[in-house]
């Protein structure tokens, strides 16, 4: 924008006596519009921040151990010291650590399934399929992204877990593995369409370069298109991974929601840090010690997300000087 | 990797084109050219813009093929055989007519990896070899003293120039017998022009050049033959140097001496 302002601005360099140099006032007032629009939306961001921590933070000074929120105890009628959120009881118990550890095994597994998935989807439907085909099936993997996630949920509830179910012979019906598969529906869309933007990004002129040598197709893909977008295939995963671990609804239907601390076991119940705000945070009452570790989780999901978000950002950057190295 | 055998004495005819037609879904590109590219020869297609050269130039390495509703109609030989028959692999066919773009496109890996790339794809493993033959393609392309220091820099890294020698080196390390150059050297400096002329006229001794120029002195300087195309036909086709000095086509001479394109 400051290059097109540039010669503008020479031109005016030496006006007619009598004309101001002032940016006449409509343009001024636009400017000041987006301005104001711009603040509001970094001002809303950090008013988030401020009201979650501070109804965090009170845990530093009251009563209660902090120790208690990630170090096993051995509660009453425990034979040994436990990991425990019960939050509920003559003893509340709340231990933040089965609720990471939910969370940490259902965005691994659904990471197993979607990343996977998502680029190689993008890759055929990028580069492989015919373009017939192509057209068909990038608009419907794309409305999958638009289905809203309770919807998703019931499926993975209802059909999902009938599968899983049945093919594994399991006790428990909702599990992190029905959650994680659920929770793929909505995650693939997300690196598929990230990634096939990167891949369909990739010049031509690499890809003619290479067939001029005598590369088949696939060689072409694998060996000259998929290296140059990697970058861009990581930030698609990336964003699938945050997509993955801040996701509610599905997780909260399908997933059992016991909070059992069993990390290499995918088909025990599991319950998400999202899924415990969601679910716990309208029945407790205000200023509760409850409450108060609700929102701790709520900013560790946030400083999670944001987290992920500036790696892919980083990450991004990185593929873009890439390029632009090769135009120089 | 067997030694490339040559056929025939040099004067043969490597390729020819039989009343080739290419439409690009519903607009016709060229229409009914025919003309014999000779072995060990450079030939030029100049012409104006869009008048069909560089259309013409990809079709004799089949890479029209992957251009969405390109059709082509009519026959192309390579060494009396037609690589547009049903059956015919295009990538066989490719790694004999090896192709030289534009622009500079390496590929962003080390300028090594870069001229290895043929190599490894077309099964080499051998270590020592391919390091061998990426060697004797950059001294073919008169780059190696420039980059011997720095095969595992960038290949983005080199200037423009340099890039498209590297380019060279790539397509010549596969040991084509034909290499199509798509006006290699209009996207660089005069210095980098001048010697990827002379990289030309010396690879002229191995290798069946075909190279489209929109500059017709670069046509005069490089080539035994030229070919003039305007709006997808050929015009004429003689050796460069009756071409340039008695053109036997009133159209011909008009475009040589500046008064259209």
């Amino acid at each position: 924008m400051s290059a097109d302002r540039e010669p503008q601005r020479r031109s005016h360099a030496a006006p007619p006596r009598g004309l101001g140099f002032r940016t006449p006032r409509s343009h001024r007032l636009v400017e000041f519009v987006i301005a104001v629009v711009a603040v509001g939306a970094l001002a809303a961001l950090l008013a988030i921040v401020v009201f979650v921590a501070r109804e965090a933070l009170p845990l530093l000074w009251e009563p209660g151990s902090l120790a208690d929120l990630v170090v096993p105890r051995r509660w009453a009628g425990y034979d040994g010291p436990a990991l425990a959120w019960q939050p509920v009881g003559a003893e509340p118990k709340l231990n933040v650590v089965p609720l990471l550890v939910g969370t940490l095994k259902v965005t691994v597994l659904t990471m197993l399934v979607s990343a996977p998935l998502g680029v190689a989807c993008a890759i055929y439907v990028a580069k492989l399929a015919p373009r017939g085909l192509r057209e068909w099936l990038k608009p419907a993997i794309e409305v999958l992204a638009a289905v809203p996630s309770v919807v998703l949920g019931f499926f993975a509830l209802v059909a999902i877990a009938d599968v899983v179910e049945a093919t594994l012979g399991l006790t428990y019906r909702l599990n992190g593995l029905v959650a994680a598969l659920g929770l793929s529906l909505a995650v693939v869309p997300v690196v598929f369409t990230i990634s096939e933007d990167a891949l369909s990004s990739v010049p031509r002129s690499l890809e003619e370069a290479a067939l001029a040598l005598g590369a088949r197709r696939w060689q072409v893909v694998l060996r000259v298109i998929v290296p140059a977008a990697l970058p861009g295939l990581a930030s698609a995963v990336l964003l699938g991974l945050g997509r993955a671990a801040g996701e509610t609804m599905i997780v909260l239907m399908a997933s059992g929601n016991a909070a059992v601390v069993r990390l290499l076991d995918p088909t025990s119940s599991v319950r998400t840090v999202t899924a415990t705000i969601a679910g716990e945070l309208g029945e407790v009452a205000q200023g509760d010690r409850h409450w108060r570790v609700l929102f701790l989780l709520g900013l560790l999901l946030l400083a999670l997300t944001w987290g992920l978000q500036r790696l892919g950002a980083l990450v991004i950057s990185r593929l873009r000087r890439r390029w632009s190295a090769e135009n120089a | 990797m067997s030694v490339t055998t040559r056929t025939g004495p040099p004067e043969a005819t490597k390729m020819s084109a039989h009343e080739v037609t290419v439409r690009y879904g519903d607009a016709r590109a060229i229409r009914g050219v025919s003309m014999a590219i000779r072995d060990r020869r450079v030939t030029s297609l100049i012409g104006p813009s869009g008048c069909g050269k560089t259309t013409f130039l990809r079709s004799l390495n089949r890479l029209n093929d992957g251009v969405d509703g390109a059709r082509l109609e009519g026959r192309i030989l390579l060494d009396g055989q037609d690589i547009y028959a049903p059956g015919i692999d295009p990538v066989a066919v490719r790694r004999r007519v090896g192709m030289v773009f534009q622009r500079a496109n390496p590929f962003p890996r080390s300028v090594f990896e870069n001229v290895a790339f043929g190599l490894r794809i077309a099964g080499e493993r051998d270590a020592q070899r391919i390091a061998r033959r990426v060697e004797e393609s950059l001294r073919a392309a008169a780059l190696w003293d420039e980059v011997k220091d720095r095969l595992d820099e960038s290949a983005l890294a080199l200037s423009g120039g340099q890039q498209q020698r590297l380019c060279i080196a790539r397509a010549v390390a596969v040991k084509p017998e034909v290499l199509l150059m798509d006006e290699p050297a209009s996207a660089v400096d005069p210095i980098a022009t001048a010697k990827i002329e002379e990289l030309i006229r010396e690879l002229r001794s191995d290798y069946t050049i075909v190279i489209v120029t929109h500059n017709m002195h670069q046509a005069a300087r490089v080539s035994d033959y030229t070919a003039f195309f305007n709006l997808g036909e050929l015009i004429e086709f003689d050796e460069t140097e009756r071409l340039f000095t008695r053109p036997s086509v009133p159209r011909t001479e008009d475009y040589i001496t500046g008064r259209f394109g």
